[in-house]
């Protein structure tokens, strides 16, 4: 502990050396951030504008202005596609001078990107993207995953629903490599907890009737049908299984491992009650969060997602250690990053690892009922709260190897 | 516990039961491109668009108007019906002097259109739509738990094929439109308006698409994508089928919902490819297709 | 059905003689090509000249031999695929990476076709699209592709071990060596005999089959070689992005390359490259934009079927046609 203490004392001097050194130092005379998601597609009502509204919160919360220099937010819409995505990243960064990028969901995309950013040693925020492997064997010394990943929604949902008595599983799980990362992390949680997997069946991407994958589920006769899909497949089989009355006969219970509030919104209370998932936000949870939920309604008409609620707080934390470093040269705040903790309405005392994960409180969350609800978007109970530090990997864990050099 | 080819009857019948459902949906998609097809010698690739417009104007008749499941069943076919009206009447019909190619390529065109507008208006994670009351629910079959709207979808489709097939080959009209498919030329000559009934032949075909979609609508999502992941299947359906016959069209549909069905049982990674699989062995032995006729 | 194909061929108004207007406008290109990456963005311009080549393969097929794929992105995809696992799993140099790309989709093509030339027009495109799905849905599942991520940071590693093409400039300059490979490819088929066939086959195939020609043969040999090309082309933007993807199997793709070909000019040998350029700035410039992308590319397609058929260069040539 002292010696933790002392380094980022010594740390802080020598940041606190480098910005007076480098006082004033903003490339281009203009810190620009570039918000780029998917704006038409899958993950549209996730992120995409909400994210860029949530960003610009942010900016105006600092003036608009970041060492006296003035703040831009331009966005762009990778429809998904990781070509797209590591062609607009490196056009922003080469000729365009974006200094940061912000969200990028999709894994594939976000990991494309990734690619880029450690090429150009530029400042990467993600909220969007789940897989855990952005900050390990994919890491990036100026990468920065903010919201969520696989490893946390394994941990929150798999442990807590093997805790609540559903000790066997079998998994719907999308046919690519985000589904089969979720699908093996999930596993690996459940037998941790005593719990056994009766089989797992893959679902190709975008499947339209989910009806026999959740047959099979059926006559597996599994406490538990783990939902290793995202969005629209996600969407898709809770709303069929509801049909096929699976979880009516409270026989089986439906586990989402990764499902956002604008889904819930989507698929309505009457077929999502009773669903459990983990989040890392949810807006009716105490009075700082509601305030800013509310401000983000009136722009957007909606709720905040934990994506875009992220995104807030990962460009806030972002231009406080532009701030603090004097510049925006990429690695100089990437490292000014690491060392601030994280204190907003999103984490409360959250931390950066060297890999560049930053560390929060998760929650695990069931729906409502129809009959619970006592207005529009009041969606969940938050049943458990579940520590950063069980929730995400440990940087020797996630077997990123700039960090543990 | 008896089994079949080592598998539990109970997953088999359940999983052929939801083939034929899936086979509904082929078997009027298909129909309404075969019934196209054989009037204008143009492969309609806006049909699945125009489903997702079937399923979009039920959501919108609900959700604006206030107009339910049974009505919307009448008024969002006839809506994409006035579509598809409009559309050959405005666009299509300029290019029946020229090669068939570029009514697929208009087509295409306009089905990127509707899709980017639809996703760019409203997202594409879907936009629920209940079940209507009075199908809510499901029948134990003892095999497997049959929510009672699949079963209404099935009939219903079965006897919306049975009844336009006995339109096109057993009724007067009927046979004009098989007339005119064959000789416009002389058909006109008769003091038919060929032209007229080319328009509203395309408006019947997607007028098929937009019940389907309307049909779609509580099972699925009201998708913008519903319609872009279908219709290359039913493509694949037409082609197998042969495109010169409706009952070909209706039988395919069927018959490869439910071997879609089966393969689900036995080998689920190749769900997806079983049908152009089926069809490239089709046009080795049988090029026109297996109800088809070279032309 | 030979009346059919007929229509295509006077819409396509050919312009494809070495007539001097030609080879004064390629000469220009050439110029330009050679000095675009001291003025643009090198990334931008390696993705046009992959696409324009992809749009040449392709307009190989329909322009000269009157055959309409809806299917070709299984060969520009499939050949990414099989040079990014080349090039990054098995440590291939990326030359015999692209090769390798560029044969499989030869196969891939020899396979199609022979499953498609039995039907004509309209059929052949369904067919085409319908096995190009069945490489998408491959392309989903097998495990080396790995599904939705795609195959990501794909070395560019060292052209025959001399040139470091992580120099954009280098990159630059071999995309360019391999477009005009491709294209000089394709303007010497189109001027050969072998060519002449190809372009009697889609006037009036009755009558060259009348005539001794074996038809099938031709047009199966000019399918494979449009699928190499179009692998070509996939194989290079593999190594140029390094990286595949889903994306380029689409069926989406498979329409945008008809919209290239369309918008250039269909038949003529530099339209695909216009259309394609065309094409590919819009997209980069909607892309930042709030304008639906797919909404108008798709008018775009509607505007061009129903107005504009010959595309811009056929346009022009018809011009100079009238009036010389």
């Amino acid at each position: 502990m002292v010696k933790q203490l002392l380094v980022g004392a010594a740390l802080a001097a020598l940041s606190v050396g480098t910005a007076q050194a480098q006082q004033g130092k903003v490339s281009g005379d203009v810190v620009k951030i570039g918000v780029l998601n998917d704006r038409s597609g899958l993950y549209a009502d996730l992120g995409g504008e909400g994210s860029v509204v949530a960003v610009k919160m942010a900016v105006e919360e600092m003036g608009g202005k970041v060492l006296g220099k003035p703040i831009e937010v331009i966005a762009a819409d990778h429809q998904n596609k990781p070509d797209i995505g590591s062609n607009l990243a490196r056009q922003w960064i080469d000729r365009d001078n974006v200094d940061v990028i912000v969200d990028v969901p999709n894994s594939g995309v976000a990991l494309a990107v990734q690619e880029v950013t450690r090429e150009k040693k530029t400042i990467f925020l993600m909220e969007g993207p789940a897989t855990s492997s952005l900050t390990g064997s994919a890491c990036s010394p100026t990468g920065f995953h903010w919201a969520y990943d696989t490893h946390a929604l394994a941990v929150g949902t798999g442990r807590a629903m093997v805790q609540e008595g559903g000790k066997s599983w079998f998994f719907i799980t999308a046919d690519y490599a985000f589904g089969h990362q979720l699908e093996a992390d999930t596993s690996a949680e459940v037998k941790k907890a005593g719990g056994t997997i009766k089989g797992a069946v893959r679902a190709p991407l975008n499947t339209a009737d989910f009806s026999s994958f959740l047959l099979q589920a059926q006559s597996s006769g599994a406490q538990v049908i783990g939902l290793a899909n995202a969005g629209g497949d996600t969407i898709t089989s809770i709303k069929q299984a509801s049909e096929f009355g699976l979880t009516q006969s409270g026989q089986q219970k439906l586990a989402g491992l990764l499902i956002f509030l604008s889904d819930v919104h989507a698929l309505g209370l009457q077929v999502a009650q009773d669903l459990v998932l983990t989040t890392g936000f949810y807006w009716d949870m105490d009075d700082e969060k509601r305030a800013w939920s509310k401000k983000f309604m009136e722009k957007t008409g909606k709720m905040p997602t934990m994506v875009q609620a992220g995104s807030y707080s990962a460009v806030r934390h972002y231009l406080k250690a532009v701030e603090a470093a004097g510049t925006d040269d990429g690695p100089t705040v990437a490292a000014k990053m690491k060392t601030m903790p994280v204190n907003d309405m999103f984490a409360k005392n959250g931390k950066i690892l060297a890999n560049g994960r930053m560390v929060h409180d998760m929650y695990l969350a069931r729906v409502k009922k129809p009959s619970e609800s006592k207005g529009p978007w009041d969606y969940y109970q938050i049943i458990r709260t579940i520590p950063g530090d069980e929730a995400f990997a440990t940087v020797a864990e996630s077997g990123c190897k700039i960090a543990s050099q | 516990m008896p089994t079949i080819f080592g598998i539990p009857p109970q997953a088999l019948f359940g999983q052929l039961l939801l083939g034929l459902i899936n086979g509904s949906f082929y078997a009027l998609l298909s129909l309404g491109l075969a019934v196209i097809f054989g009037m204008l010698n143009v492969i309609n690739f806006a049909h699945g668009a125009l489903y997702m417009l079937g399923a979009f104007f039920a959501w919108l008749l609900m959700t604006q108007v206030g107009i339910g499941y049974w009505w919307a069943l009448l008024l969002a076919p006839l809506a994409v019906g006035a579509v598809g009206v409009l559309l050959e009447k405005s666009l299509l019909s300029r290019l029946y002097k020229l090669d068939h190619l570029y009514g697929l390529l208009l087509t295409f065109g306009i089905a990127l259109m509707i899709e980017g507008l639809f996703r760019h208006l409203y997202g594409v994670s879907g936009q629920p739509y209940p079940i209507p009351r009075e199908l809510t629910g499901g029948q134990n079959l003892g095999f497997m738990f049959l929510p009672n709207y699949r079963g209404w979808v099935v009939a219903a489709s079965l006897v919306v094929c049975l009844a336009t097939w006995y339109a096109i080959e057993r009724t007067q009209l009927g046979a004009y439109l098989r007339a005119a498919t064959e000789n416009p030329v002389l058909v006109q000559a008769f003091g038919i308006n060929v032209p007229r009934m080319v328009t509203l032949t395309y408006g019947f075909g997607v007028a098929l698409a937009g019940l389907a979609g309307v049909l779609a609508a509580p099972i699925y999502q009201v998708s913008p994508l519903m319609g872009s992941n279908l219709i290359i299947v039913v493509f694949a359906v037409v082609v197998i089928g042969g495109m010169g016959s409706i009952l070909g069209a209706v039988l395919t549909g069927y018959g490869l919902g439910l071997l879609e069905g089966l393969t689900k049982v036995f080998y689920p990674e190749a769900s997806n490819i079983v049908v152009f699989v089926i069809m490239a062995v089709v046009l080795m032995i049988k090029p026109a297709g297996l109800f088809g006729r070279e032309r | 059905m030979a009346t059919d194909t007929h229509a295509v061929s006077r819409e396509t108004a050919s312009a494809t003689g070495p007539a001097t207007p030609g080879l004064l406008a390629m000469g220009v290109l050439l110029l330009v090509l050679l000095g675009a990456p001291f003025l643009l963005y090198p990334v931008f311009l390696m993705k046009v000249l992959c696409f324009a080549l992809f749009a040449c393969a392709f307009n190989l097929l329909i322009g000269f031999a009157g055959l309409l794929s809806f299917g070709h992105a299984a060969f520009f995809g499939g050949a990414a695929y099989i040079t990014a696992h080349t090039v990054k799993v098995w440590g291939l140099p990326p030359e015999v990476g692209i090769l390798l790309g560029a044969l499989f989709s030869a196969a891939l093509g020899l396979v199609f076709g022979l499953l498609a030339i039995r039907r004509q027009g309209i059929y052949f495109a369904m067919i085409t699209l319908a096995l190009s799905q069945m490489v998408y849905f491959m392309a989903l599942q097998l495990p080396f592709t790995h599904g939705e991520d795609g195959i990501q940071a794909v070395p560019r590693g060292t052209l025959f071990g001399v040139f470091d093409l992580s120099q954009p400039l280098t990159m630059y300059y071999t995309v360019l060596v391999v477009f005009l490979f491709g294209f000089l490819v394709i303007w010497r088929t189109v001027n050969s005999p072998f060519g002449q066939v190809l372009k009697a086959i889609r006037e009036n195939e009755p009558r060259a089959i009348s005539l001794g020609y074996r038809t099938d043969q031709y047009k199966l040999l000019a399918f494979v070689l449009s699928a190499s090309l179009a692998g070509l082309a996939g194989g290079t933007k593999a190594i140029v992005f390094q990286l595949a993807t889903l994306t380029d199997v689409q069926w989406q793709m498979s329409g945008e390359v008809v919209l290239m070909t369309l918008l250039g000019g269909l038949g003529t040998l530099l339209g695909p490259v216009i259309g394609a350029t065309l094409v590919v700035t819009l997209e980069n410039y909607l892309a930042a934009t709030n304008l639906p992308v797919p909404v108008v590319i798709g008018a775009i397609f509607v505007v061009c079927v129903l107005v504009f058929r010959r595309g811009i260069v056929g346009e022009i040539a018809a011009r100079m046609k009238r009036r010389g």
